[in-house]
């Protein structure tokens, strides 16, 4: 396809966006596309009211005192900023917003295995939203986002039946979208799409997706078992009761563990997207980066103990989980290595994508590394608890999953909505992001290893100075995710019209039309190339420049 | 992997074919598989509480053993095998589906319908008796058993095997905490599936399934013998621990 | 290091000695593996940036190198791992000689007390070089006990006994956290462990105003009437308790059990969970007659109760079977 025809095309076409109008043909959609879109909203929409929890929390953590508002306030608010970033923008962001628009089309498909599930999903996610909002507006919780008994069963008066049926509802949700992606991926592939020419896209949500059907019913199941105790004073993990608050734990972390797997495996997915295209090269080692995907799903299940290693536990408990941690570290150093492999010899440019995968990278293998220390009991026991752990989970959450998810919604921005966003804003805001996270959690290593605990309201003066390069990191976080908020907004009216394939990169979406059609292929695609074909594609386009303009 | 794809055309015209797949062995195939990992959903789902059962019965046994005595075997056992007949004619109802025998199909599900209510209503007799015998978990629970020199007088229990160590009333609790919470989600799953199976019998009257769709009948039938395995273990577990001739 | 921009935390334990091995073991693995990673993904992203005629060189990959990185990592953490393990090992083995406090954690405060009888809200006084095992359990919800000088803390349960033992390094005063949420003032929940010489511990130990914990115990445990059973001869209805701390306990239903703090707490709040072989199950409950405070008293105090003389029979369970039919008297196995 040459340039000029590219960038304005002569007619309007049809695509998935304009065929139909009106609010319920957005409500009522079973288009995989336009429910990722709605999902797109309402994470955002999350995103910025856990962000305002976020803020509020570092804004008090500026002084020593507690003198900005008072110790249940503030407790709601890490509460809050904690239960809606994981349950409400982490756990299901690159699954739903990305994993719905894509797999279907990756695979050659014409939708997901079941759509009215999928919209149902979202449904359920925004019931669980809405239940969430209400619980905020009526007085929050105050337990922490990971409620421990005694104290969320027996001690505190905040709504954690009405935070619990929200977790509930956006868990479900979170199964079904599993559910979906699971027989999507084994009964819709295209002819010729055998699983070694799957994308390593959708070789992470399948591995995720496993995590999230075997893993979120036991949350599900213990989130009830607390309602039913505060609902009719039962005793299960009640010790005045005859019952066991490390139950409760063991059950909590079962699912909670492996959740941090359904967080990051999706953000590995882009990450392998986005570094294959702009190295121009196959990713290294694709059997190895598919497996250990699958590995980091199973090995993941196994771990969850090394949350309680100060908690109780015996001391043999304790050796084996703080083992097989280091089992599962092992994958995803795996990963690491072949990501930069791809990179040798390739032909690497710094569009916004790549330069958030390299963010990714960065800060992943920091984040990745600091797991290392906590799974060693020794290190464990000291800085558990404290804000070294809340160093270590952002730098992979935020510092991974964020930072992925970015650099995918930029470079799937155009096949989305058929713009282009703006390079030299996009490049910006992500060296703003950087640095302002590096700014923001960094010190937070250190303020954990000199033994400042979580969840503290007010703290000794001596922990002023790393709290305050904090929090004016994260200001500039703030400002950093800000900017795409608004000029991605602003491209979807005012940005450049994007060429079907603006990258030259491999894999079937880019092979439609830019916004897809409603049913995504004219024909059904038969395969028979492999992933990653970059060497066939630039064999053809040798001579050109990539037509993305600036 | 599908068969190879008929034309867009032909199938366009099975008005049970869904635009999205290219063939009916692909949906037939994906409504399976899509089953089967809801219900490994399900088995994890009620993992969970099985686990604090186990964990529990260990740590309290004799405590465990005592209170799951008191329970109504015999209409525990009637349960049972209520629920082993419904799955039965749940067999029957796929088989007719499959092969076209529409009375076959409604007579099934409708037995199917009357044994699950029966399930429910035995179950709502317990929960009565439950509630009357002041075992039910809460402010008014008091665990007392029968005497047995004195019938219809009430006395502190003891363990099963040894009359003088007496039950822990907070242990009995627990143990019917479980047993309410346990059947009680079970029910709620049979209500579910009493409410699959009133749908399926409504679409089977309005003559929707043949031999060449029959999916949602096979795919509710493996909800049903799922939500009867369940109960399957759950009879055992809560109804025949520390049971002595 | 610097007043108000701390880098690192004072040592004053043995445990933060070898802590800060560890973490610094770490540390250099950790740097050297970032650094490396680093310095090659920026060479990467400079020498083969895009340039116009110049494709990318197609590379499947390589066993040899997936085998390579999947395996060395592997050693890497095994030493780790065992490096920590060794560490939380000897955390986790308190020393027989060590002295003990009793610590009882509510919201939000902490209550210690010494053996020799001082009681202490939200301080701890140690002496210098002396082993120290804190026997802790909560009143309310789950508390932690935190001094990130001596690197060390262990959750503070309800219900039951955690224990955390060290060995203070350096005379100071060090902070003393709470590390489990728990509610409003969790962060207030904070206070000094107070490390001195000896000759000044012995000063500020004499300054105390109640009695050695374990005669309180023996007061309580006549107030209370546990005597009247628990006598030091064979003749009580209840076992004798001398030396049964730290003993193998056998039970009625076949099992042996070691007697430690969670034990003797289990026996008094729930007298039918273990009952011990040759006695009958009709101790009564003393829950909720007895408060956490109290309850480290009694512990004390047996605790304190030496093994029995020998060839003085003291429980039925020890008396050769002839004996023991004719005492229990057709008591059912």
């Amino acid at each position: 396809m040459s340039t000029a025809t590219a960038i304005t095309p002569p007619v309007e076409r049809e695509d998935y966006l304009n065929k139909e109008h009106g609010v319920f043909s957005w409500l009522l959609t079973v288009d995989h596309k336009r429910i990722a879109l709605l999902y797109l909203a309402s994470v955002t929409f999350f995103f910025f009211i856990g962000g305002v929890f976020a803020l509020l929390v570092r804004l008090e953590l500026l002084t020593p005192a507690g003198d900005l508002m008072q110790a249940d306030t503030y407790n709601k608010a890490f509460t809050m900023h904690g239960m809606v970033m994981v349950f409400f923008f982490l756990i299901p962001v690159v699954p739903a917003v990305l994993g719905n628009f894509l797999i279907p089309i990756m695979i050659g498909a014409k939708d997901l295995a079941f759509p009215r599930i999928n919209l149902l999903s979202w449904y359920l996610y925004i019931a669980g939203g809405c239940v969430m909002i209400h619980c905020m507006l009526t007085g929050g919780v105050d337990t922490g986002w990971t409620f421990y008994t005694p104290f969320s069963t027996a001690f505190t008066n905040t709504k954690i039946i009405e935070a619990g049926i929200a977790v509930f509802l956006a868990g479900f949700s979170s199964i079904l979208t599993g559910l979906n992606f699971i027989v999507t991926t084994h009964r819709m592939r295209a002819p010729g799409m055998t699983w070694s020419r799957l994308p390593l896209f959708v070789w992470a949500h399948y591995a995720t997706s496993i995590i999230q059907i075997l893993g979120t019913p036991v949350i599900a199941i213990t989130i009830l078992l607390v309602v039913a105790e505060r609902l009719f004073h039962l005793g299960v993990f009640d010790p005045k009761l005859g019952g066991d608050p490390l139950l409760f734990q063991h059950l909590f972390w079962f699912y909670s563990h492996p959740a941090v797997y359904i967080m990051i495996l999706p953000a590995m997915g882009v990450v392998s997207e986005l570094i294959a295209c702009f190295s121009r090269k196959r990713i290294f080692g694709y059997s190895f980066v598919a497996m250990s995907s699958i590995g980091i799903a199973v090995i993941g299940f196994i771990v969850w103990a090394h949350h309680m290693f100060v908690a109780g536990i015996s001391l043999y408990a304790a050796l084996i989980f703080s083992a097989l941690s280091y089992l599962v570290a092992v994958p995803s150093a795996i990963k690491t290595f072949n990501w930069t492999a791809t990179m040798y010899k390739g032909s690497i440019r710094y569009d916004a994508p790549m330069l958030y995968a390299f963010g990714f990278l960065g800060l992943f293998i920091v984040g990745g590394l600091t797991g290392l220390f906590l799974a060693a009991l020794g290190i464990d026991v000291h800085v558990t608890d404290t804000y070294f752990v809340v160093a270590h989970f952002h730098y992979i959450m935020v510092g991974g999953t964020l930072m992925a998810y970015l650099g995918g919604i930029h470079f799937w921005w155009p096949k989305m909505t058929g713009r282009l966003y703006p390079e030299g804003w996009a490049r910006l805001a992500a060296l703003i992001v950087f640095v302002g996270f590096n700014l923001t959690f960094f010190p937070q290593f250190i303020l954990g290893y000199v033994g400042m605990p979580r969840r503290y309201y007010q703290y000794p003066p001596e922990f002023q100075v790393l709290n305050i390069l904090s929090t004016a990191g994260a200001t500039i976080l703030g400002i950093g995710y800000l900017l795409p908020m608004i000029y991605l907004t602003w491209s979807m009216r005012y940005g450049k019209i994007a060429p079907d394939n603006p990258w030259q990169a491999a894999g079937l979406e880019w092979k439609i039309q830019s916004p897809p059609t409603t049913f995504n292929f004219v024909q059904e695609p038969v395969v028979t190339w492999e992933a990653y074909n970059y060497d066939e594609i630039d064999d053809v386009h040798t001579h050109e420049e990539a037509p993305v303009a600036r | 992997m599908h068969d190879s794809a008929t034309t867009a055309h032909h199938a366009a015209h099975d008005p049970a074919l869904l635009h999205h797949f290219a063939d009916e062995s692909q949906q037939r195939n994906a409504a399976s598989l899509g089953m089967w990992v809801f219900l490994a959903q399900e088995v994890m789902f009620f993992g969970g509480l099985f686990c604090a059962y186990l964990i529990y019965r260990l740590k309290y046994f004799g405590d465990f053993g005592a209170a799951s005595q008191s329970l109504n075997i015999t209409l525990g056992a009637t349960n049972t095998i209520v629920l082993i007949c419904s799955s039965l004619t749940v067999v029957f109802a796929v088989w007719a589906a499959k092969h076209g025998k529409r009375s076959m199909l409604l007579i099934n599900l409708v037995l199917t319908l009357i044994l699950g209510c029966a399930f429910l209503g035995i179950k709502a007799v317990e929960y009565r008796d439950k509630f009357v015998e002041h075992h039910v978990p809460g402010a008014t629970f008091d665990f007392k058993c029968e005497s047995p020199g004195h019938p219809g007088q009430l006395v502190p229990c003891h363990i099963p095997g040894n009359k003088d160590i007496l039950v822990n009333q907070r242990h009995a609790e627990m143990f019917f905490s479980l047993y309410f919470i346990m059947t009680g989600l079970h029910a709620l799953h049979m209500i579910i599936g009493i409410g699959l199976f009133l749908w399926l019998l409504i679409m089977a009257w309005k003559g929707r399934y043949t031999p060449h769709y029959n999916t949602p009948v096979e795919i509710g039938g493996l909800y049903w013998h799922f939500v009867d395995l369940v109960w399957i273990y759950l009879f055992p577990l809560l109804y025949l621990i520390d049971r002595h001739p | 290091m610097f007043d108000n921009f701390p880098l690192w935390p004072e040592q004053a334990s043995t445990a933060a000695a070898n802590v800060d091995a560890l973490y610094i073991f770490f540390l250099v693995v950790s740097v050297s593996v970032t650094a490396l990673l680093y310095v090659i993904l920026i060479f990467f992203a400079a020498r083969y940036r895009r340039r116009p005629g110049i494709k990318a060189t197609p590379n499947e990959g390589s066993l040899v190198l997936e085998l390579a990185w999947s395996i060395a990592p592997m050693f890497v953490f095994v030493a780790m791992f065992l490096f920590g393990a060794v560490v939380f090992f000897q955390e986790r083995t308190p020393p027989k000689d060590a002295t003990e406090v009793y610590v009882v954690a509510k919201q939000w405060m902490w209550k210690l007390e010494h053996m020799e009888g001082q009681r202490e809200i939200n301080e701890l006084h140690v002496p210098v070089g002396q082993n120290v095992k804190l026997i802790m359990t909560s009143q309310d919800v789950i508390h932690s006990f935190y001094i990130p000088a001596f690197r060390l803390k262990t959750d503070v349960l309800p219900g039951r006994y955690t224990i955390m033992w060290f060995r203070a390094t350096k005379p100071g005063i060090y902070h003393l956290f709470c590390a489990e949420y728990c509610g409003t003032q969790h962060s207030g929940m904070i206070g000094s462990v107070v490390v001195m010489e000896p000759s000044q511990y012995q000063a500020w130990t004499n300054g105390a105003s109640t009695g050695p914990l374990s005669v309180a115990g023996e007061k309580l445990f006549s107030e209370l009437g546990c005597g009247t059973c628990h006598r030091s001869d064979a003749q009580g209805r209840g076992p004798s308790l001398q030396g049964v701390y730290g003993s193998q306990v056998a039970l009625e239903d076949g099992r042996t059990v070691l007697a430690d703090e969670n034990y003797v707490r289990e026996s008094i709040l729930d007298p039918g969970a273990k009952i011990v072989r040759g006695y009958k199950p009709v101790m009564p409950t003393f829950q909720g007659l007895v408060t956490d405070e109290q309850m480290s008293a009694l512990l004390a105090y047996v605790k304190s109760l030496a093994p029995a003389k020998p060839g003085v029979a003291v429980n039925k369970a020890s008396l050769t079977p002839p004996d023991r039919a004719a005492g229990k008297g057709g008591q059912e196995q």
